[in-house]
C-alpha cells in the first residue's frame, strides 16, 4: 500500500480523501491556491502544497505544478477527486510518465469514454441502448437540422467535454435550434476549451439513474446498485439517492449487467459511473460514463457497507477487488443532499462570503461530508459545493423524516444557502411516492411555497427577538459583554478575524505585533 | 422600551421590559413573559410557556436584518421611535431612483444595458460571473437608466453599484 498520496482537489472531496487516508495509516499532501489557504481540506492534511493564484488553471488545474509537488513531497499517487483534472487522460499520462499512479482508470479508458461522442461509438458495437442522435459533433447548423428532424423534436444539445450542465441546451422546435446551438458551443468552448457539441433525441420525463462499477487492474468488474439522481436543477444534481425505488431486483441485475459491459469496452478498472436515462416503461438508455469518484458515493457506500475511496486506493495499489458480485447486498436506504453556496430566494445567485454561524446536524444515520467551518470565508473562484447531508436508514420514509429532522438542526449563518429547498422537496407528496423525473425539480420551484401554519403563532416571538436582538450589538462585532444583562455563553473571537475584513482583528493585530502577518 | 418592529411588512409594537430571568413584553398589546439567553453571539434561547425557540440574527447583503426561527426566515427591521434616524428611514425609503447593487462579488462579463434606455421591472441590466455561474442583474424598476456604474471586465464586490434606474 502506498505511504503517502497527493489529493488534487479542494472542498468536501479533498477532506473526504484525507479520512480515508488517515484510516489506512496513509499520509495525505493537500494542495491549495492562494485563497484556499484556510480551506479546510489544508487544515486537515498531514502535508500542504502551495500552488498558485486562485484561477483553476494556474493551480488546480496546473499539471505541472501538481506534479511538481507530488515530487517535492515525495507522493506515490494521486487522487484527483471530482471534477477538476479527475477526467483528464492528459494529466493520468502525464503522472503515469512521471512515475506516479493515478488513482482511477487508465488514460485510455478515460480516452474512450471522455468523449461522449467516441462513447456512443465504442457503445454501439458492445451492442449497449442508447438514445437516438448523432455520433459526431455538429460541424453546421443545417447539419443539426437534418439530425433533429430524423430523430423527431425536442431535442437536446450537449457538449463533447461535457458534465454538469454546462453547454447543454434543449431545443423544442427548429426556430431555436441555431441560437441554441451557437450558445452551446460558446458555453462548451469557455467550460471546456472544446465547443464541440452533439445532438440527441430528448426522452420526456426520464429519470436519470446511474450504476456505481468497480474494477480491478486483474480485469475483475462488478457493480454496486444504482443511484436515482433525477433531482436535479439546470441538469446539476441536487439529491440523490440509493436505490432507486423504480428499478426492481430484475431491473438492477440488467442495467447492471449492461454498465459491465460498458466499462469492458473501455477495459476499464478502478471506480466508475455508467449514467442511464430510464423512461416510464423501465427501457433504459446509455447516456454517458463518468471516469471517476462520483459527488453523490457516499449513498452507495451507505447501502452496501463498502468504502469506494478506501476501495479505490487498493485497487491503485494493484489489489484485486476482495468481493464479488454475488456477495454484494443492498441493505436499507440512503440519501444525500448537496448544499450549494445559492440563495434559492433569488433565482439562486451563488453566495460567496463568510459564514458567520455552523450549527451542524448529528445523531442516528446522520453522515456530513463537509469542506467548510465556522468562520471561513467561501470563496468566489470554485464551484458553489459547500458539504453533502447523508441520511440512512432501514427504509426511505425513515431517511426522509431523518433528513427533515437534521435541517431544524442545521444552520448556516452568514452566507445564503438551498437548505430550505429540501424542506420543501422532502415534504412534497410526488417525492415522497418516488414519483420524480428529472423535471420534478423545476416544476416543483413553479409552485408556490406552502406557508408554515406555525407561522403566525410565531410571529409575535420573532418580533420579540427581534426587539432584543436590537440591544445586542450588530453581527460581526464583538460578542455581548453582559450588556442589559444578557451574555453570551460561548464569548469568542473567531479565530479566521478579519480575512477581508478592513479593520485588523485582535489575531492579526497580534500576528502583525509578531511580525508573522501574511 | 418600545420599538415599532417590521415583520415581513407588517407593523408589530413591541414593548420589552427586563424581568427576572429574562423580559416581560407586550407585542401589540397582547402581554408575553419570555425566559432569554444568549446562547452564542445572534443565537437566543427564547422560552415562552414552557415552548422553546431558538431565533437566530443575520444580515443580509442588502443590510437587512434576518432573523430565523426554525426552518423559517423573516426579514425584520427594527425602530426605536425615538430615534430620528430610523425615522427618516421609513419615510422616504421607496421614493427615488432604484440602485441597482451587486448582490454578490464577481466579474462583470456583459453590460446589457445603456445610459439613457428606458427598461422595464426584470429587465436585465448586467451579467455578473461568479462562481461559474452567469447571472443576469435585473432591474428593480421601470424607468430610465441614469448611470452604469461598471463595464465588461470589472470586478465588483457584493453591495457595489452597478447602475441607477430612476
Amino acid at each position: 500500500m502506498f505511504k503517502r498520496i497527493l489529493i488534487a482537489n479542494r472542498g468536501e472531496i479533498a477532506v473526504r480523501i484525507i479520512r480515508a487516508c488517515r484510516e489506512m495509516g496513509i499520509e495525505s499532501v493537500a494542495v491549495y491556491s492562494d485563497v484556499d489557504r484556510r480551506a479546510l481540506h489544508v487544515r486537515k492534511a498531514d502535508f500542504c502544497e502551495h500552488l498558485g493564484p486562485a484561477p483553476a488553471s494556474e493551480s488546480y488545474l496546473n499539471i505541472p505544478k501538481i506534479l511538481d509537488a507530488a515530487r517535492r513531497t515525495g507522493a506515490e499517487a494521486i487522487h484527483p477527486g471530482y471534477g477538476f483534472l479527475s477526467e483528464s487522460a492528459k494529466f493520468a499520462r502525464a503522472c503515469r510518465d512521471a512515475g506516479i499512479v493515478f488513482i482511477g482508470p487508465s488514460p485510455e479508458s478515460m480516452e474512450s469514454m471522455g468523449s461522449k461522442i467516441k462513447a456512443r461509438q465504442n457503445m454501439k458495437r458492445a451492442n449497449v441502448p442508447f438514445v437516438p442522435g448523432t455520433e459526431t459533433g455538429l460541424k453546421s447548423v443545417a447539419e443539426a437540422l437534418a439530425v433533429a428532424e430524423s430523430t423527431g423534436y425536442p431535442v437536446m444539445l450537449k457538449a463533447s467535454a461535457g458534465g454538469g450542465g454546462k453547454g447543454m441546451r434543449m431545443v423544442a422546435d427548429a426556430k431555436a435550434l441555431a441560437g441554441a446551438l451557437e450558445s452551446a458551443q460558446s458555453e462548451a468552448q469557455r467550460a471546456f476549451g472544446d465547443s464541440e457539441v452533439y445532438i440527441e433525441k430528448l426522452i420526456e420525463n426520464p429519470r436519470h439513474v446511474e450504476m456505481q462499477i468497480f474494477g480491478d487492474a486483474q480485469g475483475n468488474i462488478i457493480y454496486l446498485a444504482e443511484r436515482e439522481c433525477s433531482v436535479q436543477r439546470r441538469h446539476q444534481k441536487v439529491l440523490e439517492e440509493a436505490p432507486c425505488s423504480f428499478v426492481d431486483p430484475e431491473m438492477r441485475r440488467r442495467m447492471g449487467e449492461v454498465a459491465i459491459k460498458v466499462a469492458k469496452a473501455a477495459n476499464y478498472y478502478n471506480a466508475g459511473t455508467v449514467e442511464f436515462l430510464v423512461d416510464a416503461d423501465k427501457n433504459f438508455y446509455f447516456l454517458e460514463m463518468n471516469t471517476r469518484l462520483q459527488v453523490e458515493h457516499p449513498v452507495t457506500e451507505m447501502v452496501t457497507g463498502i468504502d469506494l475511496v478506501q476501495l479505490q486506493l487498493r485497487v491503485a495499489a494493484g489489489e484485486p477487488l476482495p468481493i464479488r458480485q454475488e456477495e454484494i447486498i443492498l441493505r436499507g436506504h440512503a440519501m444525500e443532499l448537496r448544499i450549494y453556496a445559492e440563495d434559492p430566494d433569488n433565482n439562486f445567485f451563488p453566495s460567496p462570503g463568510r459564514i458567520t454561524r455552523l450549527i451542524s446536524p448529528s445523531g442516528p444515520g446522520i453522515r456530513r461530508d463537509s469542506g467548510m467551518y465556522e468562520g471561513w470565508v467561501v470563496p468566489l473562484d470554485y464551484d458553489p459545493l459547500l458539504a453533502k447531508l447523508i441520511a440512512y436508514g432501514e427504509d426511505r420514509p425513515q431517511v426522509i423524516n431523518r433528513l427533515r429532522r437534521a435541517l431544524v438542526e442545521y444552520f448556516i449563518g452568514g452566507i445564503k444557502t438551498n437548505l430550505s429547498l429540501f424542506r420543501r422537496i422532502l415534504l412534497h407528496p410526488d417525492f415522497q411516492a418516488g414519483r420524480v423525473d428529472t423535471g420534478f425539480l423545476d416544476r416543483l420551484l413553479q409552485e408556490p411555497p406552502v406557508g408554515d401554519a406555525r407561522t403566525a403563532r410565531r410571529t409575535p416571538i420573532v418580533a420579540l427577538a427581534a426587539a432584543i436582538f436590537a440591544q445586542q450589538p450588530p453581527p460581526g462585532s464583538q460578542p455581548a459583554r453582559n450588556q442589559d444583562g444578557l451574555h453570551a455563553a460561548a464569548q469568542r473571537t473567531p479565530a479566521t478575524a478579519s480575512n477581508g475584513d478592513t479593520k485588523p482583528g485582535g489575531w492579526k493585530a497580534a500576528a502583525r505585533t509578531e511580525g508573522v502577518g501574511r | 422600551m418600545k420599538y415599532e418592529v417590521l415583520i415581513d411588512g407588517h407593523l408589530h409594537q413591541v414593548e420589552l421590559e427586563r424581568a427576572d430571568k429574562g423580559y416581560e413584553c407586550t407585542v401589540d398589546g397582547e402581554p408575553f413573559v419570555l425566559d432569554v439567553v444568549m446562547t452564542a453571539r445572534d443565537v437566543l434561547s427564547i422560552i415562552h410557556g414552557g415552548r422553546n425557540y431558538e431565533a437566530k440574527r443575520e444580515y443580509s447583503l442588502m443590510g437587512e436584518t434576518h432573523i430565523i426561527i426554525g426552518s423559517e426566515r423573516f426579514a425584520a427591521e427594527v425602530r426605536d421611535p425615538r430615534s430620528l434616524r430610523s425615522r427618516r428611514a421609513a419615510a422616504g425609503a421607496e421614493a427615488g431612483p432604484a440602485k441597482i447593487i451587486a448582490p454578490m462579488p464577481g466579474k462583470i462579463v456583459r453590460v446589457i444595458a445603456a445610459e439613457g434606455d428606458e427598461v422595464e421591472v426584470g429587465q436585465g441590466l448586467v451579467v455578473v460571473e461568479a462562481m461559474k455561474m452567469q447571472n443576469e442583474i435585473k432591474s428593480t424598476k421601470k424607468g430610465k437608466v441614469t448611470k452604469i456604474a461598471v463595464h465588461e471586465a470589472s470586478a465588483v464586490n457584493a453591495g457595489d453599484l452597478l447602475a441607477i434606474v430612476e
